[in-house]
């Protein structure tokens, strides 16, 4: 039997201090470096895979809230979801912004036709594109006015993040070892949300099976 | 009065800081005791372990000094810091710190490169042999990573023909074949492939017979006025300025004449990214980006980084007579 943890509010207050701070500046102290030159030889890419991993590690993190709730039977884990939705998104939008910045350096017309040609960035840009719709339905106002639907938009959330992982291992030359357990924890996550992903499947299953 | 013109891909003035300032400078900061919060934060870019004690100055790898004809150059030369701390050298490490952090032990007094295969005299170049049988010169080089980004070198070595010559190929001989030391217990990629990004080891390299034969392809035996450090390839590598940078390999111990293609470790790892011939070129991207543009390695951070254009046969445009008539999509 798990005990019930309780946080007080001074409690749930404090961590999304730290959430915050971590967040800000961890990203603030990793910029700071690459303009100063101390992340190694090649800052652009450093950042690159900084910003990345941090997005898809926030996103993980947010995926272990609601399993968390599950488990300590304590509801206030979702407290902490959306914010670290958040900064996900945080993370992914600095990803795209260094990538148009540094690595393109504003040139538009590659961004579009790299986003049209390399599958692993077109990959990667539609996962940004649904981070991005939820990150703006993310309110409370817009929870209320979407009603049951905010719910089914917001199940997209586990498309984005096969997507990611999907955009991290084509993007690696041949050292898969890393995007392979991310693969893993993800497929864990979402093993254990497996009865609500199966669900559509099974509705279309009994459809057909009742067809036939 | 001589006038030189020099070709397009040749440069002209050394604008390069020395390297005896450059430490002295570091030095300097220590001694004052200067620790910013920068240098506190200073860690490797993929962990982003807070490296309070680390001194990366030091290294436990002795180079020396070599002497060489030397070349002037207007390019602004990549750091040394860098050169020597931004590598792939799989054997070591994937990630481009990992060689530098990983290869400082690397045996390499005594060393045997073998030259044979299909020639007439074959011969063997001991360690001394590598610095002293022939005369050393210095080439500032352009190298072009495939992954687009790219370093301009001060290499000192060999013309690789000068070696050939030596050994006298016969007539059968069409391609030269290169492999680099195989030694799991020197080299934790050999030993374990999650190490070692899944190569298939010894990595082996290949040339056609007139692409090793031209004068721009080098042995190099040293960087920035030394010989080389582990991570660059000591004691000896291939330098083929026109080509992606995987093609330069490292560690060299057999150099063998052979009738026909030699296989090639990154085409056998994945045949439809990294050919044979991996001659840079801008209009032939690799299937996950393009190689138009390249990113130039120089002192600065973030901000200072150089796009440009790539060029064909990475500016040495004296090499395009060996592909007269070829098909360089096919042929990549």
């Amino acid at each position: 039997m798990v005990s019930r943890i309780h946080f007080r509010p001074w409690q749930i207050l404090g961590l999304k201090l730290l959430i915050h701070s971590l967040c800000i500046g961890w990203a603030g102290i990793t910029y700071y470096q690459a303009v100063t030159d101390q992340l190694g030889g090649d800052p652009v890419k450093a950042i690159l895979h900084f910003t990345g991993i941090s997005a898809f590690n926030l996103l993980l993190m947010s995926l272990c809230m609601s399993p968390l709730a599950k488990y300590f039977r304590q509801a206030q884990f979702i407290r902490f979801r959306r914010l670290l939705g958040l900064y996900a998104f945080f993370y992914a939008v600095l990803h795209l912004l260094s990538y148009l910045l540094f690595e393109l350096q504003l040139e538009w017309g590659m961004l579009i036709s790299e986003i049209i040609k390399r599958p692993y960035i077109t990959v990667g840009m539609s996962a940004w594109l649904i981070l991005l719709a939820l990150s703006i339905t993310s309110t409370q106002a817009m929870q209320r006015k979407l009603g049951r639907r905010w719910q089914r938009l917001h199940n997209w959330i586990y498309l984005a993040a096969c997507l990611i992982a999907l955009h991290y291992i084509w993007s690696v030359k041949s050292d898969i070892v890393q995007p392979a357990l991310y693969i893993a924890m993800l497929a864990v996550l979402l093993g254990l949300r497996k009865d609500k992903l199966l669900k559509p499947l099974q509705g279309i299953w009994r459809k057909i099976s009742t067809r036939a | 009065m001589l006038i030189k013109v020099p070709k397009a891909s040749q440069c002209s003035e050394n604008q390069v800081t020395d390297e005896a300032i450059y430490l002295k400078r570091r030095q300097l900061l220590k001694q004052m005791g200067f620790i910013g919060a920068g240098a506190l934060l200073a860690g490797s870019p993929g962990a982003h372990a807070i490296n309070l004690f680390g001194d990366d100055d030091e290294t436990a790898f002795n180079t020396r000094k070599l002497t060489y004809s030397q070349q002037d150059s207007a390019q602004t030369l990549t750091p040394e810091s860098k050169v020597i701390s931004h590598n792939n050298f799989y054997e070591f490490g994937t990630d481009k710190t990992d060689p530098k952090e990983n290869a400082q032990g690397l045996k390499v007094d005594p060393w045997q490169l073998r030259v044979d295969g299909l020639v007439e005299k074959p011969f063997t170049l001991g360690f001394e042999d590598l610095f002293s049988s022939f005369e050393l010169q210095e080439r500032i080089y352009r190298l072009r990573c495939v992954e687009a980004w790219s370093m301009v070198i001060p290499w000192i070595g060999i013309p690789l023909q000068s070696l050939l010559k030596r050994a006298a190929p016969l007539s059968k001989g069409k391609y030269v074949a290169f492999e680099t030391l195989y030694d799991p217990e020197q080299m934790p990629g050999q030993r374990n492939p999650f190490i070692g990004g899944g190569i298939d080891y010894p990595y082996v390299e290949g040339l056609r017979l007139d692409e090793a034969m031209h004068p721009l392809t080098i042995l190099a035996v040293g960087l920035y006025g030394k010989s080389l450090p582990p991570q660059n390839g000591a004691p000896v590598r291939l330098v083929v300025p026109w080509k992606y940078g995987f093609k330069s390999i490292k560690s060299i111990v057999s150099i063998r004449l052979v009738e026909k293609q030699p296989p090639t470790s990154w085409n056998l790892l994945a045949a439809n990214e990294y050919g044979f011939y991996a001659n840079v070129n801008p209009n032939v991207d690799h299937p996950r980006w393009s190689q138009a543009r390249e990113r130039r390695i120089t002192k600065g951070g973030l901000f200072s980084s150089n796009r440009i254009d790539t060029q064909l046969f990475n500016g040495y445009d004296e090499v395009a007579p060996l592909y007269r008539g070829m098909d360089l999509k096919r042929f990549y």
